[in-house]
């Protein structure tokens, strides 16, 4: 009997760690006291639940004419878009070999974010100089010899639709790069109600430029972003490290070309290949309706467990609550974003917790209706159960885990957190339809052993 | 105690009549439009835009207008009954990028304004849907793999472990065949749609499949020492007695817990409990009537082909029932 008092303390002490982890307003322990969590406790919600984007990105160059290092360099300086732009709660991450996967929940101004974070941003100073022709290229695409090194690197033609130079059918030639810049600000100007980019070089491309606008002064010089020609104004006077860029810019351009430009360009072209756009209000009645779904079920199984199984049920009954409570926490201690899928999957892992219970207290009715005393029963009821509660549950964790290979495939993410949940539950399972229910069950034996032996109906038999 | 085992033809009947019209709608379906189901946007691409409008009025018309000019392929246009009687449209296109579905949104606003809050988007390429296709046909091949060598292994200390591992598989089979059939019949009629999540239920379905036929096999082989000298099939028989209470108890406990998802989840979720639920029945109904009644029927040599490894094993016992 001391065993059982034994584990009861383990378990009280475990319920009531789990009930300050499930807490609400827990967000983590600071043991050393240096303002730093050591346990962070968060508790994530998938886009489905919160609202949000999450877009797929892939690059849109052939396999092999890229390194890895080019993509992670590419998925960092989206990081840098994303976190330029506020988003605290994003998350980037490089998916095989061509790929990046970026979620945005909460995120208001979708269609900002996705072409702040998509678009290459490859800015460049090109010379227009004593060129004829050249006065009516806004806002058309052109080729100019820094793209063409690029495009000769990946082993492919340049596009058709591209213009060339008028005069000699070469690219244009590029003086400097957006790689070149120290830093760049939207700002907006009272007098022409007007938003501009304000730019400053690094030093010696300071240098460069200056040298070159000093001897051009009075001739054209273009500012390409991505190939289209944002602007050719006529330099006025030589150019020192620091100067404006105009283009009609929308607040919004502005703020996203001044962040890309900030993070700087894209190594590689990235293109859409699969997004999810969830508005935010449809998230929190799916949390209500799951959340209500979720208590319903529960009551319902802990009310039939009670009066079917009597005081073996109400053993059962409280395991479950404690199953629960040790789900919960470590959905925040893992963590686990909580998705449909993933509440879908915890509900269905009570299911798999009450048939452990049910394994066992069907066989303890069982060796009762044969004539065992009550403690033989209860002592058979669960070693020979335990063979069945193992075999079954090992089944459902091999396909969960199958399932949660095939959620890595990007398009399929929804599947791996009901794996997730349903694989923690049935783990967490064999700990409480096992050990808590037993320990559960045999001090309330102990407690209620004379009507217990007297009244057979309180065992459910 | 009634004799189920002696009536195993019949369920094999039954099992055939809940197996054969799902397996010709899916040849059916297959025949005509490539594919044993109904393909969600998650296996071949496209676009799921559900719309919500702040008020009524919007028409199918001035919807297909507003995505004329970004959407060439055929659009399905559904309008969705909810019971708050808010103003909700199930497009299905095909594959855009933001910028393209923003435009559409914008036309959309100006005929009715749109709740972005409450609208969803989901957007696949063709290229993702054809991976996670493939992903899929590899997981279910995987599971059914590692599934069969566990159940060999869990019970390889049993005689004839082999009829076990093959009878619990053949259970799983008929369980996976049934809620195939039934999203495919579903498809046919009703459109229902089989996506990643299908997936999911037809995996979870073998998984419990395989829980009830170990948990009835367990007490089969728990018994057969014990009744040392009852025929096989009342000791089967008296295990699956056994066992029922089990049985019923939890499918009613399952049967809770997805009838309040039914109540309250959304649309995607319902279709995939729904799957999930009819599985789970027939997972309980095959490890009774089909995995056991093969087991019998293997051990008595009914069975075509399987008669000669039947006859490698001890003699059957003789088979005239005790009245129990």
């Amino acid at each position: 009997m001391a065993r059982h008092y034994r584990w009861l303390a383990v378990i009280t002490l475990l319920v009531a760690f789990c009930v300050w982890v499930s807490l609400p307003g827990t967000t983590g322990l600071d043991w050393d006291g240096d303002g730093e969590m050591n346990l962070v406790v968060e508790q994530k919600l998938g886009l489905d639940l919160v609202g949000g984007v999450r877009v797929l990105l892939e690059a849109q160059l052939p396999p092999g004419s890229f390194t890895p290092e080019d993509l992670q360099r590419a998925a960092d300086n989206v990081n840098k878009r994303v976190n330029g732009l506020g988003l605290t709660e994003a998350t980037v991450q490089v998916q095989g070999d061509r790929r990046i996967l970026v979620e945005l929940p909460g995120v208001t101004n979708k269609k900002q974010a996705v072409d702040t974070i998509k678009a290459t941003a490859l800015l460049e100073f090109v010379d227009f100089a004593g060129i004829p022709g050249v006065d009516n290229l806004e806002d058309v695409r052109i080729l100019t010899n820094e793209q063409d090194k690029l495009l000769k690197a990946r082993g492919e033609q340049a596009p058709s639709d591209l213009q060339r130079r008028p005069d000699n059918g070469q690219p244009f030639t590029t003086v400097l790069t957006g790689a070149d810049l120290e830093s760049a600000s939207a700002q907006f100007d009272p007098q022409s109600q007007d938003f501009f980019i304000s730019v400053q070089l690094n030093d010696s491309a300071a240098a460069t430029f200056s040298g070159f606008t000093g001897a051009r002064v009075g001739q054209p010089m273009a500012i390409v972003l991505d190939s289209t020609v944002l602007s050719a104004p006529v330099i006025q006077s030589q150019l020192g490290s620091e100067f404006i860029i105009q283009g009609n810019f929308t607040q919004d351009e502005a703020n996203s070309l001044a962040l890309q430009l900030r993070s700087g360009a894209l190594p590689i072209p990235l293109r859409e290949e699969a997004a999810s756009d969830v508005g935010a209000t449809l998230g929190q009645e799916s949390v209500n309706l799951s959340v209500r779904a979720g208590i319903l079920g529960v009551l319902v199984v802990l009310t039939f467990m009670v009066l079917y199984y009597r005081v073996p049920g109400t053993a059962a009954a409280l395991a479950l609550i404690v199953f629960a409570l040790l789900n919960f926490a470590a959905y925040k201690l893992i963590p686990v974003t909580l998705t449909l899928p993933a509440i879908t999957g915890f509900l269905i892992s009570i299911g798999t917790a009450v048939d452990g219970n049910i394994l066992i207290f069907e066989r303890m009715k069982e060796e009762l209706r044969a004539g065992k005393p009550l403690g033989m029963a209860l002592d058979l009821g669960f070693n020979r159960a335990w063979g069945s509660i193992r075999d079954s549950n090992i089944s459902t964790i091999i396909i969960c885990v199958v399932l949660f290979f095939f959620g890595q495939t990007p398009g399929a993410s929804v599947v791996s957190g009901f794996a997730i949940t349903l694989i923690l539950g049935l783990v967490i399972n064999l700990f409480t339809a096992v050990i808590v229910t037993r320990t559960f069950l045999y001090i309330l034996a102990s407690w209620l052993q004379k009507p217990l032996s007297e009244k057979k109906w309180l065992l459910g038999a | 105690m009634f004799n189920l085992v002696e009536k195993r033809r019949w369920f094999f009947i039954i099992s055939a009549f809940l197996i054969i019209p799902g397996v010709v709608a899916m040849i059916y379906s297959t025949a005509t439009t490539g594919a044993p189901f109904r393909l969600s946007i998650d296996f071949v691409g496209g676009s799921i835009y559900d719309l919500a409008f702040a008020q009524p009025g919007i028409t199918e018309g001035d919807i297909r207008d507003a995505f004329a000019e970004y959407d060439d392929r055929s659009l399905t246009v559904q309008r969705l009954t909810l019971d708050d009687g808010s103003e909700r449209w199930s497009v299905r296109g095909s594959f855009l990028e933001q910028e393209q579905r923003d435009a559409i949104f914008d036309n959309l606003n100006e005929i009715s304004p749109l709740d972005r809050e409450r609208t969803q988007v989901e957007s696949v390429s063709e290229t993702i849907g054809s991976e996670v296709a493939r992903a899929a046909f590899f997981a279910v091949l995987a599971a059914s793999f590692i599934v069969s060598f566990f159940i060999i292994i869990a019970f390889r200390t049993v005689p004839n472990a082999l009829r076990y591992g093959m009878s619990a598989i053949a259970a799983m089979v008929h369980d996976v065949l049934v809620v195939m059939g039934l999203a495919s019949i579903m498809g046919l009629f009703f459109g229902w749609e089989v996506d990643a999540l299908f997936l999911t239920a037809v995996l979870t379905v073998l998984a419990y499949s395989v829980q009830d036929s170990i948990v009835l096999f367990d007490r089969i082989r728990e018994n057969i020492p014990q009744y040392l000298g009852e025929p096989y099939e009342t000791i089967v028989n008296r295990s699956i007695w056994e066992t029922i209470h089990r049985s019923l108890a939890t499918q009613l406990n399952a049967f809770f817990i997805m009838a309040a998802i039914l109540l309250f989840g959304g649309e995607t979720i319902k279709q995939f409990i729904a799957i999930l639920f009819i599985g789970l029945v027939s997972g309980t109904y095959s490890s009774i009537f089909t995995a056991v009644p093969l087991l019998v029927a293997w051990e008595k040599g009914e069975l075509p082909f399987m008669s000669r490894i039947g006859a490698m094993l001890p003699a059957p016992r003789p088979t005239e029932d005790n009245g129990i």
